[in-house]
């Protein structure tokens, strides 16, 4: 295929992703930099109440936002080089915290909790995922066939459920005197209140967030499954090994690519976690990055959104799975380079 | 044929395989039926301790809304036999009725009509049927569960949940079409060209995927809300502000689903083998003709596949719709979220239980048709890695 022909097949889908997605970027990276301020001045106010014989009147200055021509707020955009980054991270903080030795202290400040938050929950759901997938599709390829179809069905409402809903419809679960807590209360014999602190919570999550992907995890090793070669399996059994065997030295392998592949979605997706947040509105126990950027994007009490601390909060994120991934995409990179 | 007996496998190993299945399909979908159960009571009976009275409703059933052992076997009845005609019957009809060229806009039709008719029956002609029937049979006439729209009538109707559905519509409708447009065009052209270049964009496609959906946002917002300022010099005195415009989040939605979409469609289109389009090219077409009469009309279980996902994230997409759409244009999702923010009483309890059934219900009926594409979409992106 010429250049040319080739370039205008991809040419839309690429001018897309450079309007919408690598532009941004750059935006996101040169507003970190910066500060939008409205642009304050002050005014002298005379207020007057009516009063008995003369009106009571008093004077202040009060500082209001200054006004366009068109009745919008000017504002005045400043380099303020490091200092939104040094807002989020609060660097002096940690080092005080550091110094005294308490480093609990650390995890009090919003972007070191969500940073903590955000990488348990990936690597915590990351090997729970795959176990379950890897068991649902072994469980499944033992079944009647006659029930696949609807085993499959069924396994695919947890995946397929808007992510927001999904957490909501564990909460409710749970609220109150969900029946799901009374169980357990019974179960315990005390008394359990789920919303009250954030570990409960962060299982919650956790178990959601399983919930949801497992199915993606099943159907994909189930399709894997398939494909194992029976030649292998039967030498393995006149060699005498036995099922566990043949599952950690014939069956995994085979799925090894499936594994990795998995792996790389999970991580990408797990680690933008945010809905379970919102779902179960956690924000005052547990926050995750993304959703702090989405707090700094939204707009505060008097209006303003805090831009530039929410770019620098992107960027940090941004940076994190950078950093997550590049062992995943070095990978995948020699297997595509070694499969052209 | 018989398995082997090496093969064949122990009680016990048999007997727990099944038990974590079964355990498996009970927590996969019990979430989703209890909310289901939930949306139809009142809030004392919704919320109650006891499991057995959140599915009987004595709450509900005590203010005279219910279903008698009648309604239950006649509601049934109607539900399978509109459910087997769906499946059975309805190909059949449409098949028949609509030239082969036009068979989705048939499907689109027949679905419609199918759905009207089940509804005036089943909400329209059913009730008022019941409502004689129990009269006169008495026993069996009592009510057993209770049950109560009044949740969905006071969502749908009082709330105006209806537009932020048709706004749904809309955002969900525009990134398909769009997407898969843009979509197929470059998956095509990545999967039939070995240039290092097709490499490298789908490196960074495979990047650009990974990025956390805020991190673009903020990169928008600022330029959406002052796009009217920004755009005035080139486009005059009509340049829009972006925020709070539908449009606008099909392009971020298109944008972002992109690098998923050509990755997809490119798996899909490698399977197709290179023999067709290069018959096609001796023949003397050129690329676009091969791809327009060629492989068009043998590319469809890819692109549905991949539509299917497209639609996916626009539907439960909550973060861009949020944080881009003001409350006028607001899409079912964000919508939600005003119900469980304010959080006054249990009433809005129920109701945003209902809203999120509402919500789910599609995507219910979208499994139950595309089961099958739906898998090997998953197992496609897999396969090919």
């Amino acid at each position: 295929m010429k250049f040319r022909t080739f370039a205008s097949f991809v040419g839309p889908s690429v001018f897309l992703m450079l309007l919408f997605i690598a532009f941004p970027l750059v935006s996101v990276f040169t507003q970190s930099f910066q500060l939008t301020q409205p642009v304050m001045t002050t005014v002298e106010v005379e207020t007057c109440t009516p009063g008995f014989l003369t009106q009571t009147c008093t004077t202040e200055t009060k500082t209001v936002p200054k006004l366009t021509a068109t009745g919008g707020v000017e504002t005045t955009t400043t380099w303020v080089g490091f200092r939104s980054y040094q807002n989020v991270l609060q660097m002096d903080k940690v080092w005080s915290a550091v110094g005294a030795g308490r480093l609990g202290d650390i995890l009090q400040i919003d972007f070191w909790k969500a940073l903590r938050f955000t990488l348990t929950f990936t690597l915590i759901t990351l090997p729970l995922v795959l176990i379950v997938g890897m068991g649902i599709a072994l469980a499944v390829n033992n079944a009647a066939a006659s029930l696949k179809g609807q085993i499959i069905f069924i396994s695919l409402l947890p995946f397929i459920i808007t992510p927001v809903i999904g957490a909501l419809s564990i909460r409710w679960l749970f609220i109150g005197d969900g029946i799901l807590t009374v169980a357990l209360e019974n179960l315990l014999e005390r008394d359990i209140a789920m919303f009250a602190q954030g570990w409960t919570i962060e299982i919650l999550m956790l178990f959601y967030r399983v919930w949801h992907v497992a199915p993606f995890a099943f159907v994909i090793f189930y399709a894997g499954l398939q494909t194992v070669n029976q030649d292998t399996l039967e030498s393995a059994i006149i060699d005498g090994a036995s099922r566990w065997e043949r599952l950690r030295f014939v069956v995994i392998p085979h799925l090894m690519p499936l594994i990795i592949f998995i792996s790389l979605i999970h991580l990408m997706d797990s680690y933008r976690v945010f809905e379970e947040i919102v779902g179960f509105t956690s924000q005052a126990h547990v926050i995750s990055l993304q959703w702090l950027t989405y707090d700094f994007l939204q707009p505060d009490d008097s209006g303003n959104r805090a831009i530039g601390r929410a770019s620098a909060s992107a960027m940090l994120t941004m940076i994190g799975i950078v950093i997550l991934l590049v062992p995943l995409l070095r990978r995948t990179w020699r297997d595509h380079r070694g499969s052209n | 044929m018989a398995t082997p007996r090496a093969l064949q496998q122990s009680l016990p190993l048999k007997m727990a395989s099944a038990g974590f299945l079964i355990f498996w399909c009970l927590l996969a979908a019990f979430p989703i039926f209890w909310i289901a159960v939930m949306s139809f009571k009142t809030p004392v009976d919704a919320f109650a301790a006891n499991p057995l009275s959140v599915i009987f409703g004595p709450e509900t059933r005590a203010r005279g809304s219910g279903l008698s052992i009648l309604d239950i076997v006649f509601g049934l009845t109607v539900l399978i036999v509109a459910g087997r005609m769906a499946f059975r019957r309805l190909p059949g009809w449409v098949a028949r009725f609509t030239p082969p060229h036009l068979l989705v806009l048939g499907w689109l039709i027949g679905a419609l009509a199918f759905a009207i008719v089940f509804l005036v029956v089943f909400f329209g002609i059913l009730p008022p049927v019941m409502g004689v029937l129990n009269a006169i049979l008495g026993p069996l006439g009592n009510p057993v569960i209770g049950l109560t729209t009044e949740h969905y009538v006071a969502v749908w109707g009082e709330n105006a949940f209806y537009r932020n559905f048709l706004n749904s519509l809309m955002v969900t409708a525009g990134v398909v079409t769009v997407s898969l447009t843009v979509g197929t065009l470059a998956g095509y052209g990545l999967a039939r060209s070995g240039a290092g270049i097709a490499f490298w964009i789908l490196i960074i496609a495979l990047i650009f995927r990974a990025l956390p959906h805020s991190v673009l946002v903020a990169g928008y917002l600022p330029v959406f809300i002052n796009s009217a300022e920004i755009l005035r010099p080139i486009l005059g005195e009509n340049a829009p502000t972006l925020y709070g415009q539908p449009l606008a989040v099909i392009a971020v939605l298109v944008s972002i689903n992109q690098p998923f979409t050509i990755w997809m469609l490119r798996s899909f289109f490698q399977n197709i083998p290179t023999d067709l389009d290069e018959a096609a090219r001796v023949d003397g077409c050129t690329h676009f003709q091969a791809f327009r009469w060629v492989i068009m009309p043998v590319m469809w279980p890819g692109v549905i596949t991949t539509g299917l996902f497209s639609f996916l994230l626009a539907y439960n997409d909550f973060l861009v719709t949020s944080l881009l759409l003001d409350a006028q244009n607001q899409t079912m999702v964000p919508a939600i979220a005003s119900y469980f923010n304010r959080e006054t009483t249990t009433t809005d309890q129920v109701e945003a239980v209902a809203a999120a059934v509402s919500i789910t219900a599609p995507l219910f009926l979208l499994v139950m048709v595309f089961q099958r594409q739906i898998v090997s979409g998953l197992t496609a992106g897999a396969v090919k890695g």
